[in-house]
């Protein structure tokens, strides 16, 4: 009976074309996505990329200025957000600071008017592994506790949807990598549609099965962690999933599977498979980690100068400067192979075509770069 | 003779050290000693066996304590005071916390000449205050009473209500009231389960505060009584002639009923913080 106040049918989640404006600014713009049922899904993004407000727009906190969303079969877009059967884990985890534990997790079970909510909630307390804080207030809990008990409040819900808003911004490094695998269990156990707001492309890459990389209120590309790493489409992903060595470049000839590139005066090879424009003026990416200082390969370049570099553990991070005084960042794994090199020393790079990609040369080539570590 | 390799310190310089080292208890204990000799005062000569006047101390006595209503019409004034006390407390509460909510919460026009007019009554003397009133009472052709006084009190309690329940309202996270939305709970449930809980102890200490204002106002309350007497008014009147000895066992009995209800609070508190 008082279950029937909310929607029950199940399905993917569904945004379709819904924008959201304040004054002049378009917080998103026109934004399409389709959210499997029971997937771990990330939106990724700078700050002020409008993922917040996304969320917040399937949460029913914000109406969008245009455009439907539907779970399922259901048009929710204007429904109240105690009608949708949406629950979110806030920034702040927002808990109740005058009600325990218990009563916190407890809170949405007694608004639908459910009254034994004891096995439930002790269920729930179970599965983030704090039942013995039960009598206890959210005041006397630590970060990582406050984290976890968010999230059983949302989750005793059984919600068709989860919505995680950065939801491990607070906590310190080493607690947010053991909540990301705890996250990532209990998606697994519960089945629930997770979608899981960050600024944290490491983060978004651990967790999620299915990245959507947001800037300025659109979706620049979506995909899974591997998708979007080894074959970003725009300059933008290319920088803000990890580094990126991008270099303008002409297009000759595309033939044989294969574009031929020029950029000043050297010839390069690009599966046309990863080229994702016909424009002839194209940037042409590699990843540091698939740069090699030899001088074997289709794709290399000679007369290079080693200018900076810097050991971090598991490898050797080099900047090397091009004959025409582009930098390239260059990683070096530290195990047999290793040259040690040093800033002033002549070296030559080269990488497999098929670790190549090629982008629209139209676009910024520092879009993106260095954003990840705002907020 | 015999000479030390250290020299003691002089017994000049041993005091200097201990003063700068205690000077903090001593301005502390000096400053609670000039807060508190008027309530000891009042204390003390609430056992004074007072016969005309309770300006020079004559002898102990528990009478006074025993029947604090001995003076003509000091226990009906005190009664006055607390009726007058409870009603105005209630209904500025009431309306200063809807008030503030209006401002806290919603946009609406006029919203900042609002809070603007609020804080009028308090910075307007009381004297222009309870001198204008009175001349609106007779105009409006009310005779100065019991009511009148309530409507004055409710009056400028008001203020000091909305002042202190806003604050409260603007530092609750509304993330709260959005959390308690996502779990199912329309606007009046978030209200009743989440929002009024939260900003109860603000309420809470309005209702004191406004208690407080009312039970102790004077100057307004001596313009638009007519001839009810209220207790700061019986004191005020009685002292032409000498204060009564029961006036100093009410004052006593008021401060520590004011002493006692915050030590149970800070106990309970306290203990809640500990469970």
């Amino acid at each position: 009976m008082a279950n029937q106040k909310v929607s029950q049918d199940t399905g993917d989640l569904v945004l379709n074309r819904i924008s959201k404006f304040y004054g002049d600014f378009k917080a998103v713009d026109d934004l399409s996505l389709t959210v499997p049922d029971g997937s771990f899904f990330a939106l990724l993004g700078p700050s002020g990329c409008g993922k917040t407000t996304t969320l917040r727009m399937i949460a029913g906190l914000e109406e969008p200025s245009q455009g439907t969303i539907h779970i399922g079969d259901t048009d929710i877009t204007t429904q109240k957000p105690y009608r949708r059967n949406v629950n979110t884990v806030f920034q702040n985890y927002a808990l109740f600071p005058h009600l325990t534990i218990f009563e916190n997790v407890a809170f949405g079970l007694r608004r639908r008017g459910i009254k034994d909510v004891k096995t439930e909630v002790d269920k729930a307390l179970a599965l983030v592994e704090l039942g013995h804080l039960a009598e206890r207030k959210p005041g006397q809990l630590s970060g990582g506790q406050q984290q976890r008990i968010a999230v059983a409040r949302a989750i005793v819900n059984r919600p068709e949807v989860l919505l995680l808003d950065e939801p491990l911004g607070a906590l310190d490094l080493k607690l947010r990598r053991q909540m990301q695998i705890e996250l990532k269990r209990i998606q697994m156990e519960v089945g629930i549609t997770f979608i899981h707001v960050t600024h944290d492309q490491e983060e978004a890459m651990t967790m999620a099965d299915t990245i959507a990389v947001m800037n300025q209120g659109k979706i620049e590309q979506m995909g899974s962690a591997t998708d979007l790493y080894e074959a970003p489409r725009t300059a933008f992903v290319a920088n803000f999933l990890g580094q990126c060595n991008l270099i303008k470049a002409k297009v000759q000839s595309r033939a044989g599977g294969k574009a031929v590139v020029t950029a000043k005066g050297h010839t390069f090879e690009i599966p046309l498979s990863r080229v994702s424009t016909e424009n002839d003026s194209i940037l042409l990416g590699v990843r540091p980690e698939k740069l090699r200082l030899d001088d074997k390969g289709v794709n290399s370049i000679k007369d290079c100068v080693v200018t900076d570099r810097s050991f971090v553990g598991t490898s050797t991070q080099y900047l090397v400067r091009t004959p025409w005084d582009l930098e390239l960042v260059v990683f070096e794994q530290n195990d047999e192979g290793l040259h040690d090199l040093h800033v002033g020393d002549k070296v030559s790079l080269e990488w497999d075509p098929e670790h190549t990609f090629g982008l629209d040369g139209a676009q910024d080539v520092n879009a993106g770069a260095d954003l990840d570590d705002e907020e | 003779m015999t000479t030390t390799a250290i020299p003691m310190p002089s017994l000049s310089h041993r005091a200097k050290r201990w003063i700068s080292r205690n000077l903090i208890r001593i301005y502390a204990g000096l400053a609670f000693i000039y807060l508190f000799i008027p309530v000891a005062y009042t204390f003390a000569f609430s056992f004074n066996d007072a016969g005309k006047s309770n300006l020079i101390w004559q002898g102990f006595t528990l009478d006074n304590w025993k029947n604090p209503c001995g003076a003509p019409q000091v226990c009906s004034a005190v009664v006055n005071s607390l009726q007058i006390g409870i009603l105005s407390t209630v209904a500025a509460t009431i309306l200063g916390t809807m008030i503030a909510f209006a401002l806290g919460r919603h946009k609406f026009k006029g919203r900042s000449t609002t809070n603007l007019l609020i804080f009028l009554p308090m910075a307007t003397p009381e004297v222009v205050l309870g001198a204008s009133l009175l001349a609106m009472f007779l105009n409006l052709r009310i005779s100065p009473g019991f009511w009148t006084i309530v409507i004055a009190h409710v009056m400028f309690c008001i203020s000091f209500v909305v002042v202190t329940v806003k604050a409260r309202i603007a530092s609750l996270d509304p993330r709260l009231e959005q959390a308690a939305m996502d779990l199912y709970a329309n606007e009046r449930e978030t209200f009743r389960y989440v929002t009024l809980p939260l900003v109860m102890p603000g309420i809470a200490g309005a209702a004191l505060l406004a208690f407080s204002l009312s039970f102790d106002d004077f100057i307004i309350t001596n313009f638009n009584s007519g001839i009810v007497s209220t207790f700061p008014k019986f004191v005020w009147v009685s002292s032409a002639r000498g204060i009564p000895p029961e006036a100093n066992v009410i004052g006593s009995a008021m401060f520590f009923i004011a002493l006692i209800i915050v030590i149970v609070g800070q106990v309970v508190s306290r203990q809640r913080k500990k469970s």
